[in-house]
């Protein structure tokens, strides 16, 4: 198999990519982006195979872990600081459009 | 005090610290120099002059009762639209958050407020940092004072073009793949990425949480390592904040000295894809710095020629999940036809109108990368070959002090010439990006001009993590011998605009 079918890029998948990343793709964007996703994997698929499963994966460049501190009451954000920013706000909530139902 | 906009970050505090200028005096000079140029430059997004004088008054009077000792203050700065600033317009490049003024202040924000340094305005950038010369802003295109049909780097070229310009002597940028110095190196400037978790990134819009690391530029070395100082420190509202002492950075800059040093050449860093006079500039100074007393070291980093593809998994990846919260539910603009339609509708109809075309293509490649049947043959092999160049660059400081490289393989070019070519415009941080993926610092500043092109050329110098301070001891050594031969520095050279 080649690079260029094994990444499975094609039309489809780029719909159904920009579904899952909540893209409302055009047309020709979904025409673009198929040929551009090809092209960018195709150019990087070399990395496939340089890596060994022994490699241990570097998720982060310095050790991460949790950090804890006392359980203080400190000042946070008003509701009138962030309603300003809001696209719609009503009876102290952030208003949004129906998370129900078929699509129209 | 004369021409007060082309002085240095550090003569003109000194200056201000001996009330031989006022802020307000040298603040002004800047917002006049910004109405003056930047209709051609374009480096801001937002200014607001009348804020940035109450608040330069303000310090003056703090300076005047004594209240106030920073080594930076009074000295006007730009701060790059995506750190969040209380009350002001913070638009992240991007038409999805055109008018969304942040409820709190970065980390960073607060920081240079204590120390007394004024805001003139937020600069322009590729939309939330997704680029390499500020093309890809929603609000049009930055010029490199240099020549305006030319691009002035990416992601921060708005930082660098007007530092650039002399709109500011200061200017705070992002680096997650070069975009701090990758700018530097086009527009004749100095900039910093330093090591990751020196200065927090509370307060910074993300793109690639691992990789983003906020950092100075300015004109000399001197006022980066000034700058430096002021920003960084452990912050405990960022988890990956590393909690050691800052070093001196301005006394590393002071101790501009390279004898006795080891200074690897980067084997893979040059040849080919590399523009003849950028090599010729950078060979210029690698013969300075044996001149100098240091002792030059081919060194081979085998796993570079990888750091792109790596670069361009792990980044969308992040960049996918980090953003999806622009979503038109709490913050920014929401497109809603009004016709009854479903939360998911009206996301996609938000975000296909809100973002721009590199940042949906980021978006739909990270989507992928990190999607079942692909994770591990992409994602998880992006994050061994990660693990790779950190050993590359682990073998190479065992045998040198620091690394050199170009920092961009080519000069600053047209506007428009590589727009539609993404694999072109990736290829400008072919050297700055393994940095970013090992978490170590860099420093990017002008060696000359290219003689093929008279555009200004950078030279990288690469540092182990935490090591900052060789940066500014290695960069100010080669400056101040640059400076002798030119008799000032290479900005002096750009046109007057």
């Amino acid at each position: 198999m080649t690079d260029a079918a094994a990444n499975g890029i094609d039309q489809d998948l780029v719909v159904h990519l920009g579904k899952l990343a909540r893209l409302e793709l055009t047309d020709v964007e979904v025409e673009h982006y198929t040929l551009q996703l090809e092209q960018i994997l195709g150019a990087i698929a070399s990395i496939k195979d340089v890596a060994a499963d022994d490699i241990p994966p570097t998720s982060h460049p310095i050790p991460v872990e949790n950090v804890f501190r006392e359980d203080i009451a400190m000042p946070g954000l008003l509701q009138e600081d962030f309603v300003p920013g809001a696209p719609s706000f009503e009876a102290d909530r952030f208003r949004v459009p129906r998370i129900l139902g078929e699509p129209t | 005090m004369s021409d007060l906009i082309r002085q240095s970050a550090a003569t003109l505090a000194a200056a201000i610290a001996r009330k031989e200028v006022s802020s307000e005096e040298v603040t002004r000079a800047h917002l006049d120099r910004i109405s003056e140029v930047d209709e051609r430059v374009h480096a801001f997004l937002y200014v607001d002059p009348e804020a940035s004088i109450a608040r330069a008054r303000e310090v003056d009077q703090q300076i005047a009762k004594g209240e106030l000792s920073s080594p930076l203050a009074g000295v006007p700065i730009a701060l790059k639209d995506l750190l969040a600033t209380k009350g002001v317009p913070t638009t992240c490049g991007s038409r999805i958050l055109e008018g969304w003024r942040p409820p709190y202040n970065a980390t960073i924000v607060d920081k240079l407020h204590a120390a007394g340094v004024v805001s003139l305005g937020k600069t322009n950038m590729d939309e939330f940092a997704m680029g390499s010369s500020t093309e890809h802003s929603g609000y049009g295109p930055t010029h490199n004072p240099w020549d305006l049909e030319r691009i002035p780097g990416g992601s921060g070229g708005g930082s660098a073009a007007a530092v650039a310009s002399f709109e500011s002597p200061l200017a705070i940028g992002t680096d997650t793949g070069g975009s701090i110095r990758q700018p530097a190196a086009v527009t004749g400037t100095v900039g910093v990425k330093p090591t990751y978790g020196g200065v927090s990134r509370y307060g910074i819009v993300a793109l690639a949480s691992s990789l983003d690391q906020a950092g100075p530029c300015a004109r000399d070395v001197m006022d980066t390592a000034l700058l430096h100082s002021v920003i960084a420190g452990h912050d405990p509202r960022d988890s990956t904040s590393i909690n050691a002492p800052v070093p001196d950075f301005v006394a590393a800059a002071l101790n501009a000295d390279v004898r006795g040093m080891k200074i690897g050449v980067i084997k893979e860093l040059q040849g080919e894809g590399f523009q003849s006079g950028v090599l010729e500039r950078f060979n210029q100074s690698l013969e300075i710095l044996t001149e100098l007393g240091a002792e030059i070291v081919e060194v081979s980093c085998p796993h570079f020629q990888y750091a792109l593809g790596a670069y361009y998994l792990i980044l969308p990846s992040e960049a996918s999940s980090n953003l999806a919260r622009f979503d038109g539910m709490r913050f920014g603009i929401r497109v809603d036809d009004g016709k009854n339609r479903s939360v998911e509708q009206v996301m996609g109809a938000t975000r296909e109108k809100g973002f721009g075309a590199e940042v949906k293509r980021r978006i739909m490649l990270g989507t992928y990368a990190l999607s079942s049947g692909y994770y591990d043959a992409y994602y998880g092999q992006a994050q061994r070959i990660r693990t790779l160049i950190t050993r590359d660059f682990e073998a190479a400081f065992s045998k040198v002090d620091v690394l050199v490289s170009p920092t961009s393989p080519i000069t600053a070019f047209k506007i428009g010439e590589k727009l539609d070519d993404p694999l072109a415009m990736y290829l400008n941080d072919i050297a700055t990006i393994p940095v970013n993926l090992a978490g170590n610092c860099a420093m990017s500043l002008p060696i000359g001009l290219a003689p093929e092109d008279g555009l200004p050329v950078g030279l990288q110098i690469i540092a182990p993590a935490m090591a900052d301070s060789l940066l500014y001891q290695v960069g100010s050594a080669l400056e101040s011998a640059l400076v002798d031969r030119w008799g000032g520095l290479l900005i002096s050279e750009a046109p007057s605009l």
